[in-house]
């Protein structure tokens, strides 16, 4: 029960669809979604493959909760060989696709080969079939979602697309859903793109069952009940989404600024929720109101829209509209890290990337690292086509998107991702990446455990593996010093298990601002077959995690990978709280593999092997 | 003494008619803590839960006895999260 036990197998060079059973024994040790994902592209390719080869495969998934009533419970991922890193990759996404996945009756769709030429897979119930996508090739997401569903006569249709620039090779593209959701780190959106997949989309009806009704029933309503009375999740997100985070990391002093130049950004407060809640001349707020995806109780998400006469969209009617964003990770990639405070050009650029299919946090930062090559001389006018690439240009900003989203100009360049631009131009210590995966919002000068967790991320540099910034500066569960590496080392280890384990069920992670396993398990429990407790989730998320882990080392990372740019081991931060520190990744390494059963070289223990049955 | 008070979130409804940028700028006696902060603006105290002075994390326990000093910045905010 809760999973569909079936799965969709698409060859998109056979051009063929069929059904087959979801391996049962691995849904028990991997639960589902990201866990389970991972399992079957350990089992079915090879780790050295090349990301963009039809031997990669993609997989979409959904956990066991996915298309349930509990609260958060219409999430999916993207699990694949990512293309901007060459690791592992899992990407995970809300909105509505999920839902619909799942109610069609697959837990996992699997992608496998390359389509000869562009098709789309539509989904209706049972029925599945690849078709045709010459009409969509070169359009939008936005267009592509809404010619799917105009040419199916179903606006029920759930659809996640690629844009331009994941057919262009974009290496930070990503898959979008429901116009503004997305599946948006590591590329696998590029991913799709080499396969020739333009979109898939889906409607279903059939129904998710549970094991037992009652106790779920009973369980989901006390879960959304915690998450209405937690200040955070029943206030705090809903009224200000997580853009609230710009002032607070600015005042610890943690703002990567500038390409992590700096710690702290004069102007965060013009980028900040605040900021989006202030009437502009026109009288009205860039935040038009917030949103939830399926099942959601929190709704932290945000909807909004550039003021008319900004240069951005005065002339251009179509995007005078209100869509998707700015999120806390898209504002201050496109902000902060390029010294933009135009929170109107963020915005029209947070369109752009979600209209065209990239990942506005490597996109962002990369076009930080541009700046800074700029300002040094590394490249001039000759490669930029003229654009003074300058810190704090909101043309810049805003032209890049647009020439990224397209793959043209110097914006192709870009969509490199930050190692590979900054390599090529002789500067790659200007690459602020961890395996070519571009930093997030949280300095790790300031916040000492997100070092360690961004160096020890599976799927490169990422805050959604182990976001110890709930302990280090928002006190969630309990508080700890943000400028000590003491208790980092199992903090990060803990975080990651019981992370891997949430992806894995079909909920939000940021449920777990208000729940712990102990609110999460009696819902995955009474969902599905077979004894689920907080500690064998938290089991399954430390499997999930050394299998990732696994996964990585066969395809040629090694300890040495582990690491963060030299400017963030070197550097001290300038200004603020932290000033003076650096981070120490040193001290917290050799005890974190220790901790997770590793080696000194990084490598899961046979040991560890043998004890969590991998 | 000089300290800067910034309230952000729901708590910016509790700032002085005319601040800007969240914050208002204050005449404080030596002495003044956070919690005496707290109740010259009347904040209700469960959404001071974020409290920093000059960017340190100020303890629950402590926001009645931290001492506030000269150009202080204390910053608070009601429980919030992102990612």
């Amino acid at each position: 029960m809760a999973w569909a036990r079936n799965v969709l197998r698409v060859n998109l060079t056979e051009g063929t669809c069929k059904n087959e059973p979801l391996n049962m024994d691995w849904a028990q040790k991997y639960l589902g979604q990201r866990g389970l994902a991972t399992k079957y592209l350990v089992e079915e390719t090879d780790p050295k493959v090349d990301p963009l080869s039809p031997d990669n495969k993609m997989i979409m998934t959904t956990g066991p909760l996915t298309g349930t009533c509990a609260s958060t419970a219409g999430r999916y991922s993207v699990v694949t060989k990512g293309a901007l890193t060459g690791a592992i990759a899992c990407s995970n996404s809300g909105g509505f696709f999920g839902n619909e996945m799942k109610n069609a009756g697959y837990d996992m769709i699997i992608f496998e080969g390359r389509a000869p030429e562009p098709v789309y897979l539509l989904v209706e119930n049972e029925n599945a079939r690849l078709i045709d996508a010459s009409e969509y090739w070169g359009k939008s997401v936005w267009d592509t979602e809404e010619g799917i569903k105009a040419k199916h006569q179903d606006p029920l249709i759930r659809v996640a697309s690629i844009g331009v620039a994941g057919e262009k090779g974009v290496k930070f593209a990503c898959v979008v859903n429901d116009m503004h959701r997305a599946a948006g780190r590591s590329g696998v959106g590029t991913v799709m793109g080499s396969k020739n997949l333009k979109a898939v989309a889906i409607r279903g009806t059939l129904g998710v069952s549970v094991e037992d009704v009652g106790a779920f029933m009973q369980a989901t309503a006390d879960g959304k009940q915690t998450l209405a009375d937690n200040p955070v999740t029943g206030q705090g997100l809903p009224a200000f989404g997580t853009q609230v985070l710009m002032n607070v990391i600015n005042e610890v002093g943690a703002l990567p600024t500038r390409n992590h130049r700096d710690v702290q950004f004069d102007g965060a407060k013009n980028i900040s929720a605040e900021a989006m809640a202030e009437p502009r001349a026109d009288g009205k707020p860039n935040l038009v109101t917030n949103a939830a995806c399926f099942g959601c109780t929190i709704a932290c998400g945000r909807i909004s829209t550039v003021e008319r006469t900004h240069y951005t969209v005065a002339e251009r009617p179509q995007y005078q509209i209100a869509s998707g964003g700015l999120e806390y990770e898209a504002a201050w990639a496109l902000g902060a890290a390029t010294g933009v405070d135009d929170l109107d050009a963020l915005t029209f650029a947070n369109f752009i990337c979600n209209e065209q299919g990239i990942d506005p946090i490597s996109f962002g930062a990369t076009v930080g690292a541009a700046m800074e090559l700029y300002e040094e001389g590394a490249i001039g006018d000759e490669q930029t086509g003229g654009l003074e690439v300058r810190f704090g240009s909101a043309e810049a900003l805003t032209q890049l998107a647009e020439q990224c989203g397209q793959g043209e100009g110097f914006g192709a360049e870009v969509g490199l991702g930050s190692k590979l631009l900054c390599e090529k131009y002789g500067k790659p210590e200007l690459s602020m990446s961890v395996k070519g995966q571009e930093f997030p919002a949280y300095d790790s000068r300031g916040i000492q455990g997100m070092g360690l967790a961004y160096a020890t991320a599976n799927r490169g540099a990422c805050h959604l593996r182990a976001y110890t910034v709930s302990s280090e500066i928002l006190g969630v569960p309990e508080k700890t010093d943000p400028h000590v590496t003491e208790g980092k080392a199992g903090l990060v280890k803990a975080f990651q298990d019981a992370t891997s384990a949430v992806d894995s069920t079909g909920l939000c992670v940021f449920t777990t601002f208000a729940w712990s396993l102990d609110d999460i398990a009696p819902q995955v429990n009474a969902a599905c077959e077979g004894d689920w407790t907080a500690e064998r989730l938290l089991e399954v998320g430390e499997r999930i995690w050394n299998l990732e882990r696994q996964y990585n080392t066969a395809a040629g990372f090694t300890g040495k990978d582990d690491t963060l740019p030299a400017r963030l081991l070197k550097d001290a931060a300038k200004t603020g709280p932290a000033e003076g520190l650096t981070n120490g990744l040193d001290k917290m390494l050799p005890e974190y593999y220790e901790v997770r059963g590793w080696t000194a070289d990084g490598v899961p223990s046979n040991e560890t092997v043998e004890r969590l049955a991998l | 003494m000089r300290v800067n008070v910034k309230l952000y979130a729901l708590l910016s409804d509790y700032l002085p008619a005319g601040a800007e940028d969240n914050q208002v700028a204050l005449d404080l006696d030596e002495g003044t803590t956070p919690e005496d902060v707290f109740a010259r603006f009347n904040l209700p105290r469960q959404y001071c839960s974020i409290v920093l002075v000059n960017g340190i994390y100020v303890e629950p326990s402590e926001r009645g006895s931290h001492r506030l000093s000269e150009n202080d910045t204390l910053a608070v905010w009601p429980p919030v999260a992102g990612g």
